[in-house]
């Protein structure tokens, strides 16, 4: 019994940390189509920022709840003004010149920081379940998944800027025919999907260990979850992170964590095999 | 009066194939222009080039009195200019209501009262505001197409092909709703079409459009025969 309430925490928990790794990409590349490679150095630097403020002194929490999306936010703008903007509807090289921007992030932290593992202490302590521990940051990662996707569905659903941001997504020419600008829009989502993938960096930045190069171990698994998921930002990255999530932690229990990540990869060949247009464009069309 | 829009020596290609050779035409304030031709004249890249979709090549477009040759798409529309595109172009998964809302969507602030009065000229898609855009037969959505582009408030209102596709009850009542809105707003409007009926009872004035040139006006008498375009070229 408590085991299996353990295993069941753990399950949701790599589906909830999945969701929020894949959230601020399933927006990028739901909205413009764009294959940002370099999504893991944003939730690299999103983790860089968190500790190093935290070990300044900075409060923990001000520190991967403000600071770690405010920095990864300005730095997405400053990319999508110096390089992305220029990239729109040409979906190979935008995935080449993210690739070097990745490269060129990871080499520049690796000559500010060091190619060491830093880390801060994870907060808020843990609980007893029977003979088992588990820790209260795991429900806050949860709680935070959920307030995310309730954040993003409740300004795309019911905000004026959520309405053009659809509308934009569904047919940027029509939207500008109508008055709006469409690079302005570009602009501002790249800017919002880098914030909330600096957000995930810094709420994982407790439980992980931070290098320059870890970014690397997350892009992939973001992908398939992205493109597993579908079109639909929400839904479609819901699902696919549950299903992935569960699959993952629910082999690494059975096996080892190694196999878990083959086991999740094979099952995300399998279901692009059989829908290849994701989760989301087959059972949820239409959603957000 | 000067021109609402003029049109000087508009060229416009796609890739290398040229399609517009040099249009030529002025429109006055509140008036409603017919342009006829058959498929492949230019008449959509025509509507394409005047609102920023395709670059103008060479000539100028002057709107109002201002150059908007090289301005982008949402820059003319903020000045007034609307295009009910060929296809009508609806946003499929977002609600009528939501369609609407998108024509406000470059107000500074978004007025419901302007879709409210827009619908007073659109009663059948009053029950219909809650609906998809795609579920709409295509009658409905071409109502809906010009009820969104009227929330930008437009000056002038560039209507690509409207009877494309729809059946005649609706062809008949989106000519009462034009008839209705030229006398009840400021508003002119360039109608490009294949279908005589539809244009002869709306247009002041038509144009035949041939092979990338407008050929000159097509005479009343001509539009009522079913003798246009090609004997003018």
């Amino acid at each position: 019994m408590d085991l299996s309430l353990i295993i069941a925490l753990d399950v949701v928990n790599g589906a909830a940390s999945l969701f929020l790794l894949c959230l601020g990409l399933a927006i990028i590349f739901g909205m413009m189509k764009i294959i940002n490679l370099a999504h893991g150095e944003f939730v690299m630097l999103g983790a860089y920022a968190t500790v190093i403020s935290a070990n300044a002194g900075l409060n923990i929490w001000i520190a991967m709840l403000v600071v770690a999306p405010l920095f990864v936010g300005v730095v997405g703008l400053v990319i999508e003004r110096c390089l992305i903007r220029f990239l729109y509807g040409r979906l190979v090289d935008s995935m080449l010149a993210t690739w070097g921007l990745s490269l060129c992030l990871i080499g520049l932290v690796t000559t500010i920081f060091g190619n060491t593992i830093n880390g801060v202490p994870t907060p808020l302590g843990g609980f007893q379940v029977g003979a088992y521990r588990s820790s209260w940051y795991t429900i806050f990662l949860l709680a935070m998944a959920v307030l995310m996707m309730a954040l993003v569905y409740g300004v795309l659903r019911f905000t004026r800027f959520g309405l053009v941001a659809r509308a934009v997504m569904l047919n940027p020419g029509m939207a500008a025919t109508l008055g709006v600008n469409p690079a302005k829009i570009y602009m501002a989502t790249f800017g919002i999907g880098a914030a909330i993938t600096g957000l995930a960096g810094g709420l994982l930045a407790p439980v992980s260990g931070i290098t320059p190069v870890m970014g690397t171990a997350f892009v992939a698994k973001c992908f398939i979850t992205v493109v597993g998921g579908g079109a639909a930002i929400i839904s479609g990255t819901l699902s696919a992170a549950g299903l992935f999530g569960f699959v993952n932690q629910l082999g690494a229990f059975f096996t080892t964590p190694v196999y878990g990540e083959v086991i999740l990869f094979l099952s995300a060949i399998l279901l692009i095999r059989l829908l290849p247009q994701g989760i989301s464009g087959r059972f949820f069309k239409g959603t957000l | 009066m000067s021109a609402l829009l003029d049109v000087e020596n508009l060229r416009a290609s796609y890739g290398r194939v040229p399609i517009l050779m040099g249009v030529d035409f002025a429109l006055a304030p509140g008036e409603y222009l017919g342009i006829l031709g058959h498929n492949g004249m230019g008449k959509t890249t025509l509507m394409r080039t005047l609102m920023g979709h395709l670059p103008a090549t060479a000539g100028t477009v002057r709107f109002a009195g201002t150059d908007v040759t090289r301005l982008p798409i949402h820059q003319r529309a903020r000045l007034g200019m609307g295009l009910v595109p060929q296809g009508r172009e609806i946003f499929a998964t977002l609600s009528v209501r939501e369609n609407l809302r998108m024509g406000l969507a470059s107000a500074p602030k978004e007025d419901p009262r302007i879709i409210d009065d827009v619908l007073a000229d659109f009663p059948r898609l009053v029950r219909l505001l809650d609906r998809r855009g795609g579920a709409l037969s295509g009658g409905e959505q071409q109502l809906l197409a010009l009820a969104r582009c009227l929330c930008t408030r437009p000056k002038l209102v560039l209507l690509d092909e409207p009877t494309e596709g729809i059946q005649p009850s609706i062809i008949e009542e989106i000519i009462e709703t034009l008839l209705a809105l030229k006398k009840r707003w400021d508003l002119s409007m360039i109608i490009v079409e294949q279908n005589l009926d539809f244009i002869t009872s709306l247009s002041d004035r038509v144009l035949g459009i041939q092979k990338g040139r407008i050929t000159g006006e097509v005479s009343r008498e001509d539009l009522l025969a079913g003798r246009f375009g090609m004997a003018a070229a």
